[in-house]
């Protein structure tokens, strides 16, 4: 049985090549969060024990196909009740759960609870879903006695005559102005709702939060690495759903700095100062796109 | 019941006297006749839902917003491509949302609650009909009423997009108050009244029949499988139905009379909806999944030729099933932004239900092992059944963690999960059941080679359609999406092509309706007892000729 465990976890981790879906993938996103990375263990875990039963309940099912049909045994047996084997098989599925609920409370604990850190180290940004796009306000940004805040639409909608995907800017994932974060900082992201109910995810993050109207709900996140990462709506909200996307480019401490420095300004400026950071990304990214 | 009033003469007489058509197929409270027309209604209102899955599966078969852009602005000569790529994506919306209602309440809860449970809960019983027969004949068409309000509703103004309720068969506000302000919703809002009504009062006459009106020597722990797989089914109809009445009359109110129920703005809560909303879901799967579970267990002691393993534990499985059912409802809400003490609360109840369900997986096999199993056609649905559900059931192990399930919520992952539960698994046991009483209910016998294929095809074809989407889900792929990233094209080209071959399999099932009705091979029957499964087919309907009489058990049985 220890092979198949391998061979499941090595088709899991995959060598991070990107962090945005690729084609014919069979599991998670790379993930660029300790969140997401602690996520991808436990569902490791898990696999291999769903797998386990469900190569039992197979190899089971197999065995009274083959030995116990109608040639192989002509004469059927009467048992109907084994206590012994009752009791076992009620008591092994909850040992069990008690093993899988450890991992999963100490998972859920760690990414709900807001980490301790120095309040005035952390990046606040407030995500509010509208039909169908996002608005991102840096609350501790004041520009002109106003919280810093611009709308991030998506590039495509899904009609015809629009750019054809790339990799810096995959269609249905790639927005006019993203969303910019700090490397190796802890993000607080509060999301809300003016019109329906959207839902901010970003799948390489580990991390996703329903914007609900008259709620604020809270998500955290300490990105590893630079880079362009890709999120989407995940909670139906009309005509546009499939298209409101999230894109995130996370930088280091002193390209953030810049950035906030022009967008403070204007966001257009910004965007330029980082299509230009981008430019200098490696070339072993660019490789894997189509 | 004044048995001795009736005599040997009118006994025969009256057990074959059937009413002229309408009288029999219109005003009909005969169990078995309601029974036959909530089959054919299933059957029919099954294509609507059919249908429309594949609409999204034609339409997600390739990047990009095509085939639903010919669906739509039908008698607008002058429609541009974007204004109907603009309508694609309402309309998109629009079929999800029925073929997840007309699937649930429209298919699955009529043939397996309405079909099967009453064609033989009073067989099984040893009664001679249900409780309150009249009751029985409203309970049924109110559903056609209802129906016919559902697919109304798709074709009137919904949204600002465009026709019909476009969100989600949840029905989640503000989406569903001010996010579609026309009449659709009204509409599907008075057709789900009228289809909970139906229910509830379907779920009453069960309730009392099984009560009341066993055989004789039948106490409540000789009951088939079946039929407390219906007890407990129509105790969680009676109450979940009404808390989804109670919270789509606030959602009319909200819309009409100007309550503000879910409406922030007056001091309501959108997510206070959703508790409500599975405070009745929740239940509603167990509801789909229970009577599969009793046929299942029939139909494997029946081919296995043994009597049910753990007949006690499998019973009280399936009502502890019910129970806890009823106290995880928020596991399908980890991320509205709940108390994390909360959501450990639902992890931990969401997961004891694995207990149970794994005693129900076992004791089927306990079942079949030391048996001499007859692989026919209804066996084949049964194990495929076990298979199947055993991969939904751990998946859904999987998603009950919430500190993983927030990776997994919405996404295609989810849609895998619960079609392995329902379309390989409420839906397989409606095949099984279908394929074990054809021969009882309709007197004609259907050609096991063609249903066979059916089998095979539709085994390969739905693991096709479901599997690939477990990848698509951990990739991040969300649900409910009419286009997606070009990364996702080829399993979901890989989904699109199962659904063809599930297509290719509905024909089949077709063919063996249509074959069995023109050849009409007439069911054995030796000194009036229908049974072509053999000595190991106990339950009393098999006592019965094939097909039973109009009216039966005039004579109460005797349980020994």
């Amino acid at each position: 049985m220890r092979w198949i465990a391998v061979a499941l976890l090595s088709l899991l981790s995959m060598p991070a090549m990107a962090d945005q879906p690729v084609d014919g993938a069979l599991g998670f996103q790379p993930a660029a969060t300790q969140i997401a990375e602690r996520i991808h263990s436990f569902h490791s875990i898990l696999l291999v024990i769903i797998t386990l039963i469900v190569i039992l309940v197979m190899a089971l099912l197999l065995y009274v196909i083959l030995r116990h049909n109608e040639k192989a045994n002509p004469v059927p047996s009467k048992f109907s009740h084994n206590t012994t084997i009752e009791i076992a098989w009620t008591l092994a599925p909850v040992i069990i759960l008690m093993f899988v609920a450890f991992f999963s409370f100490r998972e859920l604990y760690y990414q709900d609870v807001f980490p301790d850190v120095d309040e005035v180290e952390v990046v606040n940004i407030k995500a509010q879903g509208n039909q169908w796009n996002w608005t991102y306000t840096y609350t501790d940004v004041i520009v002109d006695d106003y919280p810093m805040e611009f709308v991030s639409n998506p590039i495509h909608r899904g009609f015809e005559g629009e750019p054809d995907g790339t990799f810096e800017a995959p269609r249905n994932l790639a927005v006019d102005l993203p969303l910019v974060v700090p490397v190796d900082t802890v993000v607080r992201v509060q999301t809300a709702a003016s019109d329906v109910i959207h839902s901010f995810a970003v799948p390489a993050f580990g991390v996703k939060v329903d914007a609900v109207p008259g709620r604020l709900n809270e998500l955290w996140f300490r990105v590893e690495e630079t880079g362009t990462y890709f999120g989407q709506c995940s909670e139906l909200c009309g005509k546009d759903h499939a298209f409101m996307p999230i894109e995130i480019h996370v930088v280091s401490q002193s390209d953030y700095e810049a950035w906030l420095e022009r967008a403070q300004g204007s966001v257009l400026d910004a965007r330029e100062f980082l299509a230009s950071l981008s430019e200098g990304a490696q070339p072993v990214q660019l490789a894997s796109a189509q | 019941m004044p048995m001795d009033a009736i005599t040997p003469h009118d006994e025969l007489h009256d057990a074959e006297h059937k009413p002229g058509f309408i009288q029999r197929w219109f005003f009909s409270t005969n169990h078995k006749d309601i029974g036959t027309l909530y089959l054919i209604a299933a059957i029919l209102m099954g294509l609507v839902g059919t249908f429309l899955s594949g609409l999204i599966r034609l339409e997600l078969a390739q990047p990009g917003i095509g085939p639903l852009t010919h669906f739509v602005l039908w008698g607008v000569e002058d429609a541009t491509l974007d204004q109907k790529i603009e309508a694609a994506k309402n309309f998109y919306n629009v079929v999800i949302s029925y073929h997840g209602l007309i699937m649930i309440f429209f298919m699955v809860m009529p043939a397996l609650i309405g079909g099967f449970g009453n064609w033989f809960v009073p067989l099984m019983i040893g009664a001679p009909d249900m409780a309150f027969p009249r009751m029985n004949n409203i309970s049924f068409w109110l559903m056609p009423f209802s129906f016919a309000l559902a697919v109304i509703s798709m074709v009137v103004p919904g949204g600002p997009a465009g026709n019909g309720f476009a969100g989600g068969w949840v029905m989640y506000p503000p989406l569903s108050t001010s996010g579609h302000p026309g009449p659709a919703f009204d509409l599907l809002i008075l057709s789900l009244h009228i289809a909970g009504i139906s229910s509830i009062l379907g779920a009453i006459n069960f309730i009392v029949t099984i009560l009341n009106m066993r055989a004789p020597g039948m106490t409540i722990h000789k009951m088939p499988l079946f039929v407390w797989a219906m007890l407990i089914t129509a105790f969680l109809l009676v109450l979940s139905l009404p808390v989804l009445a109670g919270a789509l009359t606030m959602l009319l109110t909200d819309r009409n009379f100007g309550t503000t129920f879910f409406d922030p703005a007056g001091g309501g809560d959108p997510i206070m909806f959703q508790h409500l909303f599975w405070f009745f879901g929740h239940p509603e799967v167990y509801i789909m999944i229970l009577p599969g579970f009793g046929i299942i267990s029939h139909i494997v002691s029946t081919f296995s030729k043994k009597p049910v393993f753990g007949y006690l534990a499998m019973a009280y499985a399936m009502a502890s099933i019910g129970f806890i059912g009823f106290i995880v409802w928020a596991h399908h809400m980890y991320t509205v932004g709940m108390n994390v003490d909360v959501k450990a609360y639902f992890v931990a109840a969401t997961m004891i239900i694995a207990v149970p369900t794994g005693i129900k997986i076992f004791s089927w096999i306990a079942t079949m092992w030391g048996g001499s199993i007859e692989f026919k056609v209804p066996m084949l649905w049964a194990i495929g059944f076990i298979f199947l559900f055993t991969v939904g059931g751990v998946t859904g192990v999987v998603l009950a963690n919430a500190g993983l399930d927030v990776a997994l919520h919405d996404t295609y992952y989810v849609v895998a999960h619960f079609h392995y539960v329902l379309s390989l698994g409420a839906v397989f046991t409606l095949f099984a059941g279908w394929y074990y009483w054809y021969e009882k209910m309709f007197g004609i016998k259907y050609n096991g080679f063609l249903a066979g294929i059916q089998f095979w095809l539709m085994f390969i074809g739905a693991n096709v359609i479901f599997f690939p989407q477990h990848f698509l889900g951990l990739n991040g792929m969300p649900r409910r999406y009419i286009d997606y990233p070009d990364a996702f094209a080829t399993w979901n080209l890989v989904s699109s092509i199962g659904y063809a071959i599930v297509l290719v399999s509905l024909f089949f099932f077709f063919a063996v309706l249509i074959e069995s009705m023109i050849r009409r091979r007439k069911a054995d029957n030796v000194d009036g007892v229908g049974n072509p499964w053999g000595p190991y087919a106990t339950t009393l309907e098999w006592t019965l000729p094939s097909p039973p009489p109009f009216h039966q058990f005039n004579e109460l049985p005797r349980v020994k």
